[in-house]
């Protein structure tokens, strides 16, 4: 399931977010905040977009380049959520 | 009792008038009231005169905001100095360039930025007094180094200096065409006349609770800070974090009782659409002002319809006038306007103009370049007498007019309306961007042969900003690559939304950037 959940993230951070870009070039440890892909406005947009797909919802404190600055942790914290 | 004059004399007089009130509100951290807050900026003062600080120096302010920043701020405004804020979240490269700039005599630098800072001022020659600051936060911080300092030896009191209008306050720094930021001088009678008009339209009361929303470094905080600080009122900061989050921001306007609330549009925008505000009280709130960019009138619609209570004013001006129009929104907002609202009518405090390229008044009706004059603009750009020079013009009985570069119409009520600008500046998210400082972040970058950077229109980001790039080399670096190296080389809300690469960049017949091709190209 977090192989799936990874592709989705990855398509929908190269569609809103990396237009052109060579999706090979997006790895599940590509810094996404701290490497200024995602400002606050797109993270928020990434947040809501998680929120609505996967019916969980993120607390204040883990939108932030501590929990969401890799596919791998969105993953993670998604998975950690739905189970 | 002594007679002062200077921006700081007002908050001297109501720390006397209103000791126990509270003055500053850090969510999370604490607060303090005048008394505590006139003690605390008393003790920077002394200290900063201690090490070597004198009236007409420059002090850099590195922290991110909180009631140690503002005590500081007041500090280095008590000893007749000029206080330099720079961005926290900046590259540290470009806060150095600024602190050198002008050259500060002293920084106050929170100690997690402080190696870098040093490394960076290292590398262009520069060495100014570093006081360094842990983890800032309800004053506490700032306290603690206050007492390291004296356990060595007491800082012995310095008399609160008495400013001359014409004596700095502070120097803000904007992104400058040529990639390098420029700092807008301002001075005591700009600070104070532009403060005044304030407590003559929005009337504040001791009772007022003020957000603090804008970062320090720009120039919207003039208001937040210096206004309720005159008048008894309180100041309530907003950090950053939580102040780019519609979602946790809603309720803290609300638990916070706000009275008077003052951002760019951007964060309204994102509250109307996200901040789930029918489900808070916001009786308190009776003044909502906005300025920095133009506010969609379809965001601005569900926010009034949302909250229809308070009195909306949209406010402009440039860092270099401070605001110099403003505008009541008449509510309710009908359906069917589509097109922003004027910026309203120009500030009792400042004259304005419209005029042609070839200063020639323009008549009423037809569109021109929107000059103002008067106690509220600034005295130049900082060591920039060139830049200065063209930001002027004489008129023929000798006043000096700032040429503000944007295009408006005056109708017939004497609002003026916003149309555009005359060159390559763009707001975005209430900053100044110049299209420019991009351009040459970019030529940075070792592979880039070529950059141009232009800004579309869009109606939910204000604008998107598009770079094109030409590359040295047959493989050109990923966007992602790109991405990193502008977080590490320019502020974030400078970033391209979009790269193109092209083989070549489009030229005109005079072999220059082909803007309006790339327009096309968008």
């Amino acid at each position: 399931m977090t192989d799936d959940i990874k592709t989705v993230i990855k398509d929908v951070i190269l569609k809103e977010f990396l237009p052109g870009e060579d999706p090979s070039e997006l790895t599940d440890t590509t810094p996404l905040i701290t490497g200024g892909i995602l400002d606050s406005i797109a993270t928020l947009k990434l947040v809501m977009f998680i929120e609505e797909r996967y019916g969980i919802s993120l607390q204040a404190h883990e939108v932030d380049a501590e929990h969401l600055d890799t596919i791998s942790q969105i993953a993670q914290l998604i998975r950690s959520k739905k189970s | 009792m002594e007679t002062l004059a200077g921006l700081h004399a007002a908050f001297i007089r109501a720390a006397r008038e209103y000791p126990d009130s509270t003055a500053v509100v850090e969510p999370g951290e604490g607060s303090v009231t005048y008394r505590e807050l006139a003690n605390l900026s008393d003790r920077v003062r002394d200290r900063l005169h201690a090490s070597g600080v004198r009236p007409g120096d420059r002090v850099g302010l590195y922290l991110h905001k909180s009631i140690d920043t503002v005590a500081t701020i007041y500090g280095i405004l008590k000893l007749g100095a000029a206080y330099v804020p720079v961005d926290p979240g900046a590259p540290s490269a470009r806060n150095a360039y600024i602190l050198d700039n002008c050259a500060v005599k002293l920084a106050v630098v929170e100690r997690r930025f402080a190696d870098r800072l040093r490394a960076e001022l290292d590398a262009i020659g520069a060495a100014p007094a570093l006081w360094l600051v842990d983890d800032p936060g309800g004053g506490h911080a700032l306290r603690r180094a206050l007492d390291h300092a004296d356990a060595d030896v007491a800082a012995p009191v310095a008399a609160n200096a008495t400013a001359a209008a014409e004596d700095l306050a502070y120097i803000l720094y904007t992104s400058g065409s040529t990639g390098k930021p420029k700092g807008v001088m301002l001075s005591h009678e700009n600070a104070i006349s532009f403060v005044d008009w304030c407590s003559e339209v929005f009337a504040p009361q001791s009772r007022d609770r003020f957000s603090s929303h804008a970062p320090f470094h720009f120039d919207l905080s003039i208001l937040d800070i210096h206004v309720p600080l005159k008048h008894g009122a309180t100041l309530v900061l907003v950090n950053e974090d939580i102040g780019k989050d519609p979602v946790r921001l809603a309720p803290l306007i609300a638990e916070e009782r706000i009275t008077c609330w003052y951002s760019a549009p951007s964060i309204l925008s994102l509250l109307a659409q996200f901040g789930n505000l029918t489900r808070h009280d916001y009786s308190a709130l009776r003044l909502v002002l906005f300025a920095g960019e133009v506010f969609p009138v379809k965001h601005l619609r569900t926010l009034t319809t949302l909250l229809p209570r308070p009195k909306y004013f949209n406010l402009y001006g440039p860092t270099e006038t401070n605001v110099c129009t403003f505008y009541e929104v008449p509510l309710p907002i009908p359906q069917e306007r589509s097109v922003p609202f004027p910026i309203g009518k120009v500030c009792s405090h400042l004259l304005a103009r419209v005029v042609e390229a070839d200063g020639r008044d323009v008549p009423r009706g037809e569109e021109g370049e929107l000059c103002i004059a008067g106690r509220g603009v600034m005295q130049g750009y900082w060591s920039l007498a060139d830049q200065t020079a063209r930001a002027f013009y004489q008129d023929g009985s000798g006043s000096s007019w700032y040429k503000t570069g944007d295009i408006v119409v005056e109708a017939t009520d004497g609002n003026y309306t916003y149309l555009g600008r005359r060159d390559r500046m763009v707001k975005r998210r209430g900053y100044r961007v110049e299209l420019g400082e991009i351009e040459a972040g970019l030529y940075r970058h070792a592979s880039i042969k070529e950059a141009a950077v232009i800004a579309v229109p869009d109606e939910e980001a204000g604008v998107r900003i598009k770079a094109f790039l030409s590359c040295r080399e047959a493989k050109h670096p990923s966007v992602i690559a790109l991405k990193r190296f502008c977080s590490e080389n320019l502020p974030l809300y400078m970033i391209p939304d979009q790269f193109t690469w092209c083989e070549a960049l489009p030229k005109t017949s005079t072999d220059k950037v082909d803007y309006q091709r790339l327009k096309e190209m968008a």
